[in-house]
């Protein structure tokens, strides 16, 4: 279990997290939805050992969160850092050196199911490649964690699709996968459980099917309700 | 894509598109269903929500699973017959309350399903 404990941050004195909890537990998709600007992003790069919390703490399987856990989180690499020249074979198999988790079978058999050949080089790929490069790369380390982040930004709704059953397929019952998102009705399918964020403040809203089944609204709804002024 | 309805269980939805699946043939009684996986990828989905419509289907005697070797329909005469004697009830209470809503009487509606039967149901 990840065991995430008040977590809180603030940019020179604007609050972006206050006292943020949640609970991770493997063999699950995790949703953390909520509008831009609202702290996702903050979240996840602490959880991922970019920024500090200034208050709180996170727990992975009873071990606090330090360099020794990092190695157990994946997260989405931007591609654009990359040698530009590679191709997405030569760019994975140095990504495998870094990573030694990496399932490079189940790395190529993703790449498969797209139709992307893995002789293309970095350069020529559009954006909307670029995002599902990126993806199968971070969701084929066999990671206790895997956080995406906002995988659906900026991809066109055909290969918005195409990203939801990458990340269905490329699951495992190991690994919790925390994504977020502001396309709350285009994550819905994906999820067992959600979170929602506003201004900072997390909310646990628990199983997805639960929600459709006592209250007959999907998640978009029931965003708009909870925050109904 | 699988285009799921708002606000209901996406699992109801799923076992409902497989019992649809079996009543008009192209799953039959002793088949192997596909797996988890397989029906997660088909309908976009969690793998754990497949996992819940395949419980249930057990659990409502639809199905048995062998273990290492999948989930079967499982060989009855009757449940073919059965699914769409349930299929039935459902579309009729929707019919009777849509049709009472309107206002029509049960003479007119049966005047107008004689009418229309024999063109009819092509829509849709």
């Amino acid at each position: 279990m990840i065991k995430i404990n008040n977590l809180s941050k603030s940019y020179c004195n604007k609050p972006a997290l206050i006292n943020a909890s949640m609970s991770l537990a493997p063999g699950k998709i995790i949703g953390l939805l909520g509008p831009n600007g609202s702290g996702k992003t903050t979240l996840l790069r602490i959880l991922t050992g970019e920024l500090r919390a200034d208050s709180g703490n996170i727990t992975i399987d009873g071990e606090p969160l330090s360099t020794n856990t990092k190695a157990r989180i994946s997260g989405l690499t931007n591609t654009d850092f990359m040698p530009q020249g590679m191709t997405i074979d030569q760019a994975a198999a140095t990504y495998e050196l870094f990573f030694p988790d990496f399932d490079r079978s189940q790395f190529h058999s993703l790449l498969a199911d797209m139709d992307l050949a893995e002789s293309l080089q970095i350069s020529s790929l559009s954006k909307g490649m670029k995002s599902q490069f990126a993806l199968a790369l971070a969701i084929s380390r066999r990671a206790r964690l895997i956080v995406l982040d906002e995988p659906l930004d900026g991809v066109d709704p055909v290969a918005r699709e195409e990203i939801l059953d990458l990340i269905a397929k490329g699951f495992r019952e190991e690994s919790t996968i925390l994504v977020t998102s502001h396309l709350i009705h285009e994550m819905e399918r994906l999820l067992d459980e959600v979170y929602f964020i506003r201004e900072g403040e997390v909310q646990a809203m628990g199983d997805v099917e639960t929600i459709r089944e006592s209250k007959n609204i999907s998640l978009d709804e029931l965003y708009r309700e909870v925050y109904r002024k | 894509m699988y285009k799921f309805q708002d606000g209901i269980p996406i699992y109801t939805q799923i076992s409902g598109e497989l019992k649809s699946r079996v009543i008009s043939g192209q799953i039959k009684p002793g088949d192997k269903l596909p797996s988890v996986r397989e029906i997660a990828e088909e309908f976009s989905v969690n793998p754990n929500t497949v996992q819940r419509v395949f419980m249930e289907l057990e659990k409502d005697g639809f199905t048995y699973s062998e273990r290492g070797v999948g989930t079967f329909l499982k060989e009855d005469g009757n449940m073919v017959a059965q699914l769409q004697q349930q299929e039935a009830e459902k579309i009729r209470t929707r019919f009777i309350s849509e049709a009472k809503k309107l206002g029509l009487s049960l003479d007119e509606i049966l005047k107008d399903l004689a009418n229309h039967w024999e063109q009819g149901g092509t829509q849709e």
